[in-house]
């Protein structure tokens, strides 16, 4: 279920490290202008920080890519986003307050394949910086106070073992509890291997949470990003009462290759694509990254009765 | 003999010579008598079994699991129930045949029972699709769960399923997302819910309709997060290794007894299940019906509260909290 590489063959590259000018010698010139017409910035951006857009090819200036919550100002490529900086393109400046930030996993089974599972959750802490993939905590958006909760593909492709289903659970509930709404951004290759079937068996917990969420009347928007799939896709991020993705995402239950070889098909133009589920009828809208808190915000305006409203009721 | 998996040779080999020794009492007539022999041979084929059917790796009860000539989901419903009545249909697109369900009694009760379904030979394979539901199945099982949750029919789950459909049409008609609203559902209904593992329990498409009171799973069935050639093939770039990876999951019933994942391991004939359709399907009945009767003694309402506090237990994690920081207070939503 959880391939901890990215799933797609064409997948796109990870968090863009920093890259040294390309060695073509004209092109990488003859483009470099598009770049350097935004003059006011040119002087603070230091010589040598790009990146180059998968996507259209452009060479980007990493400060830019960091001002447009890392999507390609050129042709609004949406790259990778760490959950600390998802966090802080969404809550209002300072009301972030995390919970359960020191939970770690435990390597129950023991697991060993060609490394440990306890040495890849070493590797991963610090090459993250997280404790795992996930971060839960409260934060406001406009008026609304609302439990967040971000998942990190960073962090071994995202999966969900017993601390994402633990986190996770924990946060619908005292979202449950406070009758607050919850907002989970997920990115996921699905349930993490290495803890075998506890990791499945959080699919049926957290969902389970979310049933108990939907009773309290307050509601629950799911967003998807790149990639979200198999077992996260299987419980939580397709329960939302709004489901909303950002744009090209990777969405689906089973792997694209999974697919290929077992049907012996040629997969549709755009398969499991958000554009593609949102024709198909899955996903509410898809919004753009850098209009995420925006609309996020306009939509609980519209879910949330206004706080006097619930006194009386 | 058709269907025989390499490690049961040895103990086939040896009842074959068995049975052609007394063909040759019984036909010749002669005067030695081999009864002693027979006996002997009877006695020394019993203990190599128990001994080797006690020891089997993980890897060689995955192939039990899926033996040819294990009873699938409507054996089970001939033999361990009654009166099957099936219901068809999701209502909405069209009626899986991966996923068979409907009314039953199980001894006096009166249930709703719904199962994977795989094949017996290709063509029966091709309309069940090798077991795999599509979204189509999981959204027949929820209306008919929701039918017997309101109409207050225990239901019974059979889960035989090596995944959910992989396919493009599964994913076009949203199969993440309607195994999702089983596991959501399934939490909430009031009537009694036990689900039993009689194959296979792959993932995501075995989840979909078990998400129960009680989960109890078959000796030689395994219940597992990813196939072993799908753990192999990511893990060590090769699906022959899917031994090594059916260990490292933990994936067999025992196991997984062991972990607090399941709740009762039905014991199979010895040689696995397929030995004895009506054997198992007897100690099948039994459980169900163990289990079924003491479900009923609690009320609704705690059921529910307590099948929620029975996943939501599931995990194990470093809480890893700061010195002197107060722990979070445990309160469940379902109390």
């Amino acid at each position: 279920m959880t391939d901890p590489s990215p799933p797609t063959p064409d997948s796109r590259p990870p968090e863009p490290a920093l890259t040294p000018p390309p060695a073509q010698l004209d092109t990488s010139f003859a483009r470099k202008p598009r770049v350097a017409a935004n003059k006011s910035r040119r002087r603070d951006i230091p010589q040598g920080l790009w990146t180059k857009c998968p996507e259209c090819g452009e060479m980007v200036f990493d400060k830019e890519l960091e001002e447009q919550l890392k999507t390609c100002p050129h042709c609004q490529f949406h790259f990778p986003l760490c959950a600390r900086k998802r966090i802080e393109s969404l809550a209002k400046p300072g009301s972030f307050e995390e919970i359960d930030a020191h939970m770690t996993s435990v390597d129950t089974l023991e697991f060993t394949g060609t490394d440990s599972y306890a040495a890849k959750l070493e590797k991963h802490k610090s090459r993250t910086g997280l404790c795992d993939a996930v971060i839960t905590g409260f934060c406001r958006m406009g008026a609304h106070r609302v439990a967040l909760g971000v998942m990190d593909f960073n962090f071994l492709g995202g999966s969900m073992g017993s601390v994402v289903g633990e986190k996770i659970t924990r946060l619908i509930e005292a979202a449950t509890l406070q009758r607050i709404p919850l907002i989970i951004i997920s990115s996921s290759g699905g349930a993490r291997m290495y803890e075998g079937m506890f990791s499945l068996m959080q699919l049926a917990k957290t969902s389970a949470a979310i049933a108990y969420h939907g009773r309290s009347k307050s509601p629950y928007i799911s967003v998807l990003t790149h990639p979200t799939t198999a077992g996260v896709m299987a419980s939580y991020a397709s329960l939302g009462d709004l489901i909303i993705s950002e744009p090209k995402a990777m969405i689906g239950f089973a792997g694209p290759r999974v697919i290929k070889d077992t049907t012996q098909a040629e997969l549709p133009k755009g398969f499991q694509t958000a554009e593609f589920l949102a024709d198909r009828g899955l996903i509410d809208a898809i919004v753009p990254r850098r209009q995420m808190r925006e609309r996020l915000t306009e939509y609980l305006d519209y879910l949330c009765a206004a706080p006097a409203a619930k006194k009386t009721a | 003999m058709k269907h025989l998996l390499d490690f049961e040779k040895p103990i086939t080999d040896l009842q074959q010579k068995l049975a052609g020794l007394r063909e040759q009492t019984a036909a010749r007539q002669l005067d030695v008598d081999f009864d002693e022999d027979i006996r002997r041979m009877e006695a020394e084929i019993e203990k190599k079994k128990k001994e080797f059917y006690a020891n089997l790796t993980p890897w060689q009860r995955v192939q039990l699991a899926r033996h040819p000539k294990r009873p699938y989901s409507l054996d089970y419903i001939a033999r361990s129930f009654t009166g099957f009545s099936e219901l068809r249909g999701d209502r909405l697109y069209s009626d899986d045949r991966a996923i068979v369900a409907g009314f039953a009694r199980l001894g006096d009760h009166r249930v709703m029972v719904v199962g994977t379904q795989k094949g017996r030979d290709t063509k029966e394979n091709i309309l069940r699709n090798f077991g795999c539901a599509h979204p189509e199945g999981y959204r027949k099982a929820l209306r008919l769960m929701g039918l017997a949750d309101r109409f207050n029919l225990p239901i019974i789950t059979l889960i035989d399923t090596a995944g959910a459909d992989p396919g493009i049409g599964a994913e076009e008609r949203h199969i993440a997302k309607a195994i999702a609203v089983n596991l959501r559902e399934m939490a909430l209904f009031k009537v009694p819910i036990i689900s039993m593992v009689i194959g296979e329990g792959g993932s995501g498409g075995a989840i979909g309709i078990g998400v129960s009171d009680r989960v109890l799973i078959l000796e030689n069935a395994y219940y597992s997060v990813i196939s072993p050639e799908g753990c192999a093939s990511i893990l060590w770039k090769d699906r022959t290794a899917a031994p090594k990876a059916a260990a490292a999951l933990k994936i067999t019933a025992r196991d997984l007894l062991e972990l607090g994942l399941v709740d009762e391991v039905i014991e199979e004939p010895l040689g696995g299940a397929h030995n004895d359709h009506d054997g198992i399907a007897q100690s099948v009945r039994t459980a169900l019906l163990r289990n079924l009767e003491s479900l009923l003694k609690v009320d609704p309402e705690l059921r529910v509260r307590q099948r929620y506090e029975k996943f939501r237990r599931m995990g194990k994690f470093n809480e890893g909290a700061a010195p002197g920081a107060p722990a979070a207070a445990a309160v469940s939503p379902a109390g």
